[in-house]
């Protein structure tokens, strides 16, 4: 069966696009909307913005987390800022702007008029936060404070101190509180999705399991919002949270939704390196020391001086000689290219040489160490609380890290995935970001999805339905979801393999890294295709997981994830392999500038790659969504 | 030797020695282990060797974890997340203090380099009537949940909101009310507290929506309702400060004195409200 | 493995520990409430340190002399004038003094033991402690820490000094209503009466220094340019007090106040 994909991309010109479709897409009466329910999985900002804008409209909402609270969500941990083109500070920017920005800043894969929706309801995001009492950054004279972020020719970036992720999803979050206390929404915490359910082509329902008790459920709705984000943990060692997963969103993906451009992952560039064999998580530093540090390794691969002894001669400034325009300042993808290059030559420093230097020493003669302090020093304090070095005397060893995933579920522009009634939001879905997202956009994205897109597309769908109840949770199809939720779940158990859940995630990452990192080319990749079916058959063979599943059991909730990390890496490869172009965050080797810059071919790539499930033994299908440009002109980078 | 050794080494106190290689400790654990909420506990004895001295404390447990596993031993429940200090997922007590010994520092970023070779470590997990252990280290801190949806929040349906710059907040404001929401809502202050009392995550909410121009008009409701329900499931500040010492984000004490105020200021006003209706 | 429609409420997994109580009319509802019972008790704790202080002041005319003294206590049964019955006025301000004692007694007594519900003993197979492993204390001091001891010795001790001066059991024949210098000095000369005043008063000024803070912050008085002085201002109050008091049975003792 071919799928084909039809993004519903509404008439008029692009500025009357989002109005048009308002108009258009069905209403529900006021007094009805409490008859239907939503499943809303996920409370991070997407889904806890959704969560309460529909139950504020008067949709029965149920909303699920595996965390013990909402508020743990990894949108918490976003540092930088949230793009509004508010133009406040009457610098130029617009709305026009501020789309064109994201369109180029994705290297021309995302769709025209989703980013344009997402760069006109910005400007109601900031109002909406402020309203909430979202303690954004101010003025003296009281007004909103913005800087530029991610070099940005604008100050467009909205802030709270360095906790601005944290503060916009306790806001989204208390705005969820609201409505749990008025019956609006009904909070699942501890339930783990584990499944998707589709009846007639429709998306009926969910399963999950409770952390607690071990308890596997069905639950029933007219519609299933997914909003549960990345999946970078693909890589095991990623600035993402232990527990962010691809289960739901790969769930769905087996269920019949298509996911798209799977290759496409951002990797940020100034992170701290691992330091052993045991490292969980890699640390995200704002990127904004890159203003003022030098990066740099030695020359001499067999330097052994401590940094502050080797002399200029015998200083590479690899960032600095290559672009001597932007130097250090180079795009995200260039910058962590870059660094690769010097890692894998031989050149990287620390005791695992798996960094390079980001060196403070200038600045600090020039401008005095309190001036940095002012400016850097909750950073240099977080560097030193976690690899015990003083950023101020030595420098800082950064390493590449990924960051955020822009591929994901296929979704129209009502953000429905191609399963009726099954919608995903924020970075679960592949829509805004194209190849690349520009900083403080992520935040934006996830907000403009729950907050003002999602409440007034899902009446589209709803409309029609009004007469018909949800399927009942004992209809055949549930059963059988929560049969194969439960054997799946208790099968790990019976395995009684040799290897711990982790370790095989830790080999996956390795793979994944290793040969779908930073730079991709197509011996790696093939080699990844034999390596991680593999390790997944070694894995599902091999793994051990003890204790039981009638209570909580985290061994037990990791190994559902890495088992479908290990299919979704595949996919991920092979989506990959058959992208012969570099984009954003997709850089393949054989396909660069003879600078080394990333080369796009818009003449047979500038689609949307969506995959669709074909069953556990075929490789998924490749359908084609062709990307169209009307107002914005495709040019090629450069940062020379 | 490698290139980058010399500056690993420059910054005294991490956790190299002087020719750059990994320090490794050996640590004797006293573990919590409790199959469940009503099952009874005890401490488990772990004699941890090789623990390197650059890993974080939950990474530590991740290695106690992959042993215990060899040894077909259940891995020690935990709770984490974010494992970068914001998400306020990790927390246990560390000899006694909530999330350690570190000042203004979560479980997740503690780093073993912090204790030195030998050295005995008490793992517990928070405890309070309202925090019910769930397994091991791990406990339940919904309570905290119901606090908020009590009445922390501004009341703002989606799209009702004025433009952002139409209310102006004074900048010292903005940053009183930036202080208390730093709170990532971790339970540390519970833990800590002789009495079991909430009354800084409490009053850390209190003291961010209160002050804000926005958090007017549901002011004295939300205090109210807010200390209420605090109280249903937590015990009575006796101002021993212990809070403010175990907070990750060193929330300060004061904001319980603003928490006291508006509570009885909400206990008058919402009378007069009521009698006026 | 079950299905069911509606999960059980996940609220209630964790219920209160404590439901609401049928309401009183305000503002006795006040009290019922832990935040109301601490500002109650820190209202009489600061009017029960007012009482202390001009307590003290007033003892101080024991170092005029015989006359002076017993004028001033003469002077406070004679509170306003031939304008009321003699002793009416210090009948008043004591009957004041007992409620406030009262009050104070009574929530210290509630909170404590809503506290003890709120904080488990850890479910172990033995011992009994909250936290087994020990908890290490970081901010609390010696006063904070025995106020609940502090208390009990102080309610202890005011018994005693009422049965010693006001009503003269054990001083018997010796004691002569209306001469409080000598019944002081006859009594402080005594070595264990003095040294059960001098433990008392050391119980006092320690518990002053921390309810005198504590009440600050309870009493929501918190204003950034004075917040510094809260605990300066606790030591000086309890540190005078501490002198003060101590002063009359070292001064009886050292044969000084004869």
């Amino acid at each position: 069966m071919t799928l084909t994909l039809d993004a519903r991309i509404p008439e008029g010109s692009i500025a009357e696009k989002w109005d048009n479709h308002k108009f258009s897409v069905k209403l529900v009466n006021p007094a009805n909307k409490r008859r239907f329910k939503i499943l809303v999985v996920g409370t991070g900002l997407a889904g806890a913005s959704a969560a309460a804008s529909l139950a504020e409209l008067g949709y029965a909402v149920e909303a699920f987390t595996f965390h013990d609270s909402p508020r743990r969500a990894h949108s918490i941990a976003a540092q930088g800022g949230i793009n509004a083109a508010k133009n406040y500070r009457n610098d130029g920017d617009s709305v026009h702007r501020l789309f064109y920005d994201t369109v180029k800043g994705g290297d021309y894969r995302s769709r025209e008029a989703n980013v344009y929706r997402l760069a006109q309801v910005s400007l109601n995001i900031i109002d909406q936060c402020a309203a909430q009492g979202v303690p954004f950054a101010r003025e003296y004279g009281g007004l909103l404070a913005n800087r530029s972020f991610g070099g940005a020719q604008v100050s467009r970036t909205f802030y709270a101190r360095g906790q601005t992720g944290q503060q916009l999803l306790l806001g989204a979050y208390q705005a969820m509180a609201a409505q749990i206390a008025a019956g609006g929404v009904t909070l699942h915490n501890r339930a783990d999705v584990l499944d998707i359910v589709v009846k007639d082509g429709e998306a009926c329902g969910i399963v999950t399991r409770d952390l607690l008790t071990g308890e596997v459920r069905a639950h029933s709705g007219h519609a299933v919002v997914l909003a549960t984000g990345g999946y970078g943990n693909v890589y095991y060692l990623s600035t993402n949270a232990m527990n962010c997963n691809v289960t739901a969103a790969w769930r769905a993906h087996r269920r019949g939704a298509a996911f798209a451009n799977p290759c496409y992952t951002q990797i940020h560039p100034t992170c701290i390196p691992a330091s052993d064999e045991f490292q969980s998580k890699l640390t995200l530093m704002s990127e904004s020391l890159r203003n003022d540090g030098r990066i740099w390794v030695p020359r001499n691969m067999d330097d052994t001086r401590r940094a502050s002894d080797i002399g200029n001669a015998d200083r590479y400034y690899f960032l600095e000689e290559k672009y001597p325009a932007f130097g250090n300042l180079v795009p995200r993808d260039v910058a962590s290219r870059n660094a690769k290059t010097v890692v894998d030559q031989g050149l990287g420093v620390g005791p695992l040489r798996n960094g390079v230097y980001l060196d403070f020493a200038d600045v600090i003669a020039r401008d005095g160490e309190s001036v940095v302090r002012e400016k850097y020093g909750n950073l240099f304090d977080m560097y030193e609380r976690i690899t015990g070095e003083n950023p101020y005397r030595s420098p800082m060893r950064i390493y590449p890290a990924t960051h955020y995933t822009m591929g994901g579920l296929w979704v129209d522009y009502n953000l429905m995935t191609n399963v009726a009634g099954l919608y995903a939001l924020g970075e679960c879905n592949f829509s805004d970001h194209g190849a690349n997202r520009l900083g403080a956009s992520a935040l934006m994205q996830g907000l403009a999805d729950g907050y003002f897109v999602l409440p007034y597309t899902i009446g589209d769908y709803l409309a029609p339905k009004l007469a018909s109840a949800p399927v009942p949770v004992d209809d055949p199809v549930f059963a059988a979801a929560v049969a194969e939720v439960d054997d799946r779940t208790r099968g790990w158990l019976a395995v009684r393999g040799t290897r711990s859940v982790d370790y095989y995630h830790r080999e996956l990452g390795k793979i994944v890294w290793e040969y779908c990192g930073m730079a991709r080319n197509r011996t790696g990749l093939e080699k990844a295709l034999t390596e991680i079916p593999a390790l997944r058959e070694e894995f599902r063979a091999n793994v051990k997981v003890l204790g039981s599943a009638g209570t909580t059991n985290q061994a037990l909730e990791q190994v559902n994830r890495v088992d479908d990390f290990m299919e979704m890496a595949e996919l991920k490869v092979r989506d990959a392999l058959h992208r012969e172009e570099s984009c954003g965050g997709h850089f393949r080797e054989e396909h660069q500038t003879p600078e080394g810059e990333a080369l796009r071919d818009d003449e047979n790539f500038a689609y949307v790659g969506a995959w669709n499930w074909q069953g556990p033994d075929r490789p998924q299908e490749l359908i084609k969504e062709p990307l169209e440009f009307e107002y914005v002109k495709l040019t090629q980078r450069s940062y020379k | 030797m490698s290139a980058g050794s010399g500056g690993g080494s420059a910054g005294s106190g991490n956790g190299r020695s002087g020719n750059g290689h990994q320090v490794m400790l050996r640590l004797k654990l006293r573990i919590w282990r409790q199959a469940g909420p009503d099952e009874p506990g005890g401490f488990l004895d772990v004699d941890a060797e090789g623990i390197p001295a650059d890993c974080s404390f939950l990474e530590m447990l991740d290695i106690v974890n992959e042993r215990l596993i060899t040894d077909d031993i259940e891995p020690i429940t935990f709770a984490h997340d974010c494992r970068e200090g914001i998400c306020g997922t990790c927390g246990v007590m560390i000899n006694g203090r909530p999330h350690g010994p570190e000042k203004a520092t979560a479980t997740c970023q503690l780093h073993m380099r912090k204790f030195r070779d030998g050295d005995e470590i008490t793992i517990e997990p928070f405890r309070a009537a309202s925090f019910p252990v769930v397994k091991d280290l791990m406990v339940d801190r919904r309570a905290f949940d119901r606090i908020i949806e009590s009445g922390g929040f501004i009341s703002a349906p989606t799209g009702t909101a004025p433009d952002a710059n139409e209310i102006p907040v004074p900048k010292d404001v903005a940053d009183f009310a930036m202080d208390a929401a730093a709170c990532i809502g971790c339970g540390a202050c519970v833990a800590a507290c002789p009495n079991s009392a909430a009354q800084l995550f409490t009053a850390a909410k209190l003291g961010h929506l209160n002050v804000l121009p926005q958090g007017q008009p549901e002011r004295w409701r939300r205090a109210e309702a807010m200390v209420e329900t605090m109280e249903s499931f937590f015990g009575s500040c006796t101002n021993h400060g212990e809070c403010t010492e175990a907070c990750p984000k060193e929330i300060s004490l004061d904001f319980i004195a603003v928490l006291n105020r508006d509570y009885l200021k909400a206990k008058v006003k919402n009378r007069r409200l009521a009698s006026q209706t | 493995m079950a299905q069911t429609v509606a999960p059980p409420e996940a609220a209630e997994r964790v219920p209160p520990l404590r439901r609401r109580q049928r309401q009183l009319p305000w503002p006795l509802n006040i009290y019922q409430t832990a935040v109301g019972k601490k500002y109650v008790m820190a209202v009489t704790g600061v009017g029960l340190l007012g009482f202390v202080i001009v307590h003290m002041i007033g003892n101080l005319h024991l170092y005029e002399g015989p006359s002076q003294i017993n004028e001033y206590a003469e002077a406070l049964r004679d509170l306003g004038g031939h304008l009321v019955p003699r002793t009416l006025i210090l009948w008043v301000m004591r009957i004041g003094l007992i409620a406030m004692f009262g009050l104070h007694i009574h929530s210290a007594w509630s909170l404590k033991e809503i506290s003890r519900r709120s904080s488990p003993k850890a479910n172990w197979v033995s011992g009994n402690k909250r936290y087994p492993g020990g908890q290490d204390y970081v901010a609390v001091n010696f006063a904070s820490r025995t106020m609940r001891w502090t208390g009990p010795i102080i309610g202890l001790y005011v018994l005693f000094h009422l049965a010693d001066l006001t009503w003269g059991w054990w001083l018997g024949g010796d004691y002569i209503r209306g001469d409080v210098y000598h019944n002081v000095v006859e009594s402080l000369s005594s070595i264990p009466v003095a040294i059960i005043y001098i433990v008392a008063n050391v119980a006092l000024s320690v518990h002053i220094y921390h309810g005198m803070w504590s009440a600050f912050q309870t009493l929501g008085v918190n204003n950034p340019r004075f917040n510094h002085l809260r605990r300066g201002l606790a030591t000086v109050i309890a540190g005078a007090i501490l002198v003060g008091n101590l002063s009359f049975p070292i001064m009886v003792q050292a044969g000084l106040v004869a």
